[in-house]
Parts: structure tokens; C-alpha cells; sequence
């Protein structure tokens, strides 16, 4: 039961369809600014339909990274994976911004195996293991996606969101502890390390479940990968961005798929 | 809520070198609540800029051990993103412990930390109290600084500050 769970759940992580998707993936922390002097955050990690509820199945944590305010790996403690979230906790001992972040490659494919559709998911290692070699009508989508949240102790600094170069990511202009209700913020999406031009951003605020419309904000990166998003009000909100190319890194994949979601807080003014 | 009164200038020593004073009455209020906290309260001056020109004060719990009173100065939200983030605290002539219920008088003066030297303009006073479970409020007064004759300036809290006095004099 276990094992299956968390299979159904990697799975659900590679599986995520562009745009008008059924499930969401994200972190959210207990805290993103915090002042004192031993400060913890806690986590919770979950794929869900609405925000930030724990209703659909856990987030696994086996691609899980915290970066330190200096650029050192912090360990994420007291990991537990349960029915339906994931928690974990971060021991702030240093000032400055910390980055959680969860990383997933995957790969997966379609295919006809004596007349019967077939669906893969897994990893480009597993790939040859496990897809038959004569398969037909063989479709292999490499599938990328970033999925990040920050959080600062004391004065908010940048070392952390120095972009790695790699898949689809955010630069942020405005920091992303330092949101208010009602100001404008600027962040920039990369795709390698290159600006991401017109891409679509997708903007939720979290409390889906006691409203009745989704209140989603969309918008669109401009020539520099860049755009802007005035929070309407305070509160957590999901973000997401996603993008389709060739550039795959493995030969089998025709296709990439590249997602970066991030939860932010917006504080009241 | 905010109103600016000049005062008649009347028995003020005239031609004395004196330097101008900035005092402002904080009021605690008595709250009908089951479990009571000391608010903590952050007193600055702010310039057109929204930049803070001088912190005046801040009140926090500055007994518990291990410096656990700190965990809680983010809550005055405005004031930690405007300065306090950036403050080690305690913090010299700024920091103090929380205040009780009842009225408490801060007298500045210009030149002297921690209110310094100001350039002339527009400023505002801005108190803001944050409770331990309960609620949170800011309040600004705007003034004219240096004051060339006595002003007055007060706002009133709705929750958990009552009546905040401005009184600058030159």
C-alpha cells in the first residue's frame, strides 16, 4: 500500500497536463518572515486539487533541497510522509533567506504493445529496463518541473535565488519575502539561464475551498522573460509557469516539458 | 482621526537657544480580554519617502530567556520591513520592555539620539502595537519639523492603541 502510494504520487508529480489541470502541487511553510533568536519553520508538502488543502496525496520529498542564507545545503528535519501530506522542518540558524526547493526529472511515454496503449513513467536510466524496444507509435516526453518556496529570517538576501541555469526557473526582481497587498511585483521567468518570452503565469491565492470562482490571475512574460503581478490582497498564493521545447537532455524524448510552481506570502500593509 | 493644532506661542522665552523637542503620549488601553498581553509597540518617524527618518522606541518582551521575546517583533509588520529586520536588538536607547495599561510620555530632542538630526520637512509620526494573541494597529501623525512654533497632533486607536498625543515645540 505504501509503495504504491508513493508510486501513484511520482507519477502524479510527471503526469501534470498543461494548463487547466486537475492537481497542484506545493510547500507551504508555516512562517516566511520570522525574527528571534531560534526559529523553525515547518512544512507542509502536498499535491491537492484545491489551495492549500491536504485532500489528494502527499508530496514526496526524495528530490527535496534547503539552501542556506550562504549558499550551504541546510538539512530538512523530522521528514514524514503521511496519507495525504508530506512535513518537514528547517532549523533557521542563520539571517537571511532560505530556499526549499523540490526538483523532479522524469520521463514518460506512450505506446503500442501488441495493439494495446501502454503508458510509462519514470526515469531516462529506467527507460531502457522498461519500454519494450520494438513498442510502437512510441511518444517520450521528458517532463522537468521546480517547485520552490522561500523564507527569511531577519533582512531578506539574495543568494539563494541566484538561478542554477538549468530548466525553467524564476529570478525575482521584487523578493519574494517581501510581498504586500495592493504593490506591484516584478519577477523574471529563465529557461536555462536564458529569459523566458511569453510564457503564461498562472496566479492563485490560496483558500480555494470557501469561495466559489477560482480568482486565478493570468498573465504573460514579456520579451525579457519578465512580469509583474499586483497582489489583490493579503494572503498565500500559488504560482505556476510552464513551457513546451525540444531541447531535451535525453535522445529518446522529442519533447520537454519544463513547470516552475512557487508559493508566496503576501502580508497585509 | 488626525488633527494638527497649532498652539498660540504664548510665554515662550524668546531669542533662548533652545533645541526643539518632540514628546509623544502613548495610551495603553485596558482591554476586557480572557488571556492579556503586554502589546509591543515600535515608535518611529517616517519621511514622505515611507524611508524612517529615526526610530524612537520599541517595547518588547525583553525577559524571557534566550531572547525569546524577539520571535514576535516581526508582528509590528510594518516597522520590521521598514527598519526593525535590520536592527540587532536589544537595541541601544531604542529597545525597552513592554508597558503597561495607562498612558506613557517619550520626550525626544532634536540633535540627541535617538531622534538626531532631521532635515526640515514633512514627517510623520508612526506608532504601531502588536499583541500576543490578540490584534494589531498602526497609527501616524504627521508634523512639520523643525516646529516653528508649538504644534499639537493626536489620532486615536480603535482596538489596541488608545489615544496617541504628537506635541512638538521649537
Amino acid at each position: 500500500m505504501k509503495m504504491s502510494l508513493k508510486w501513484a504520487a511520482l507519477a502524479l508529480a510527471f503526469s501534470l497536463p498543461l494548463s487547466a489541470q486537475a492537481h497542484r502541487m506545493w510547500m507551504l511553510p508555516s512562517a516566511t518572515v520570522l525574527s528571534g533568536a531560534d526559529p523553525w519553520v515547518t512544512v507542509d508538502a502536498a499535491v491537492s486539487n484545491d489551495l492549500f488543502y491536504f485532500e489528494h496525496f502527499p508530496l514526496q520529498l526524495n528530490n527535496l533541497s534547503v539552501t542556506a542564507p550562504d549558499g550551504a545545503a541546510a538539512k530538512a528535519e523530522n521528514q514524514s510522509t503521511g496519507r495525504y501530506r508530506s512535513t518537514f522542518d528547517v532549523h533557521l540558524t542563520q539571517t537571511g533567506t532560505y530556499k526549499l526547493a523540490v526538483v523532479n526529472n522524469g520521463v514518460f511515454a506512450s505506446y503500442k504493445e501488441n495493439g494495446k496503449n501502454k503508458r510509462w513513467r519514470g526515469t531516462a536510466e529506467k527507460f531502457a529496463q522498461e519500454v519494450p524496444t520494438d513498442a510502437q507509435d512510441l511518444r517520450v516526453t521528458q517532463a522537468n518541473s521546480r517547485l520552490e518556496t522561500f523564507v527569511t529570517v531577519g533582512k531578506p538576501t539574495d543568494t539563494v535565488l541566484k538561478p542554477t541555469g538549468v530548466g525553467l526557473e524564476l529570478a525575482p526582481i521584487t523578493h519574494p519575502n517581501d510581498l504586500f497587498a495592493k504593490e506591484e511585483a516584478s519577477f523574471r521567468m529563465l529557461l536555462d539561464g536564458k529569459p523566458a518570452a511569453g510564457i503564461e503565469v498562472s496566479i492563485v491565492p490560496g483558500g480555494i475551498r470557501y469561495r466559489d470562482q477560482l480568482h486565478e490571475v493570468k498573465t504573460r512574460t514579456d520579451a525579457d522573460g519578465k512580469f509583474t503581478v499586483t497582489w489583490p490582497e493579503p494572503g498565500m498564493y500559488w504560482l505556476e509557469a510552464e513551457t513546451k521545447d525540444d531541447k531535451t537532455t535525453f535522445d529518446k524524448a522529442k519533447e520537454r516539458r519544463s513547470t516552475y510552481v512557487a508559493t508566496f506570502e503576501v502580508l497585509p500593509e | 482621526m488626525r488633527t494638527l493644532i497649532p498652539v498660540a506661542v504664548t510665554g515662550l522665552m524668546v531669542g533662548q537657544a533652545q533645541a526643539a523637542d518632540l514628546s509623544v503620549r502613548i495610551e495603553i488601553p485596558r482591554l476586557n480580554v480572557a488571556e492579556y498581553h503586554r502589546p509591543y509597540v515600535a515608535v518611529w518617524v517616517e519621511g514622505p519617502d515611507q524611508k524612517v527618518a529615526a526610530n524612537l522606541a520599541v517595547w518588547y518582551d525583553v525577559k524571557l530567556k534566550n531572547d525569546e521575546g524577539t520571535k514576535w517583533l516581526k508582528d509590528m509588520r510594518q516597522w520590521w520591513r521598514r527598519s526593525g529586520r535590520e536592527l540587532t536588538m536589544p537595541a541601544d536607547g531604542i529597545s525597552g520592555a513592554t508597558r503597561p495599561v495607562g498612558e506613557h510620555q517619550l520626550v525626544f530632542s532634536d540633535g540627541k539620539a535617538p531622534l538626531g538630526k532631521l532635515a526640515e520637512g514633512k514627517y510623520e509620526l508612526v506608532v504601531e502595537a502588536a499583541r500576543e494573541v490578540g490584534g494589531r494597529e498602526l497609527l501616524r501623525i504627521p508634523f512639520q519639523w523643525p516646529p516653528r512654533a508649538p504644534e499639537k497632533g493626536e489620532a486615536r486607536g480603535q482596538h489596541e492603541l488608545g489615544r496617541v498625543a504628537l506635541e512638538t515645540k521649537p
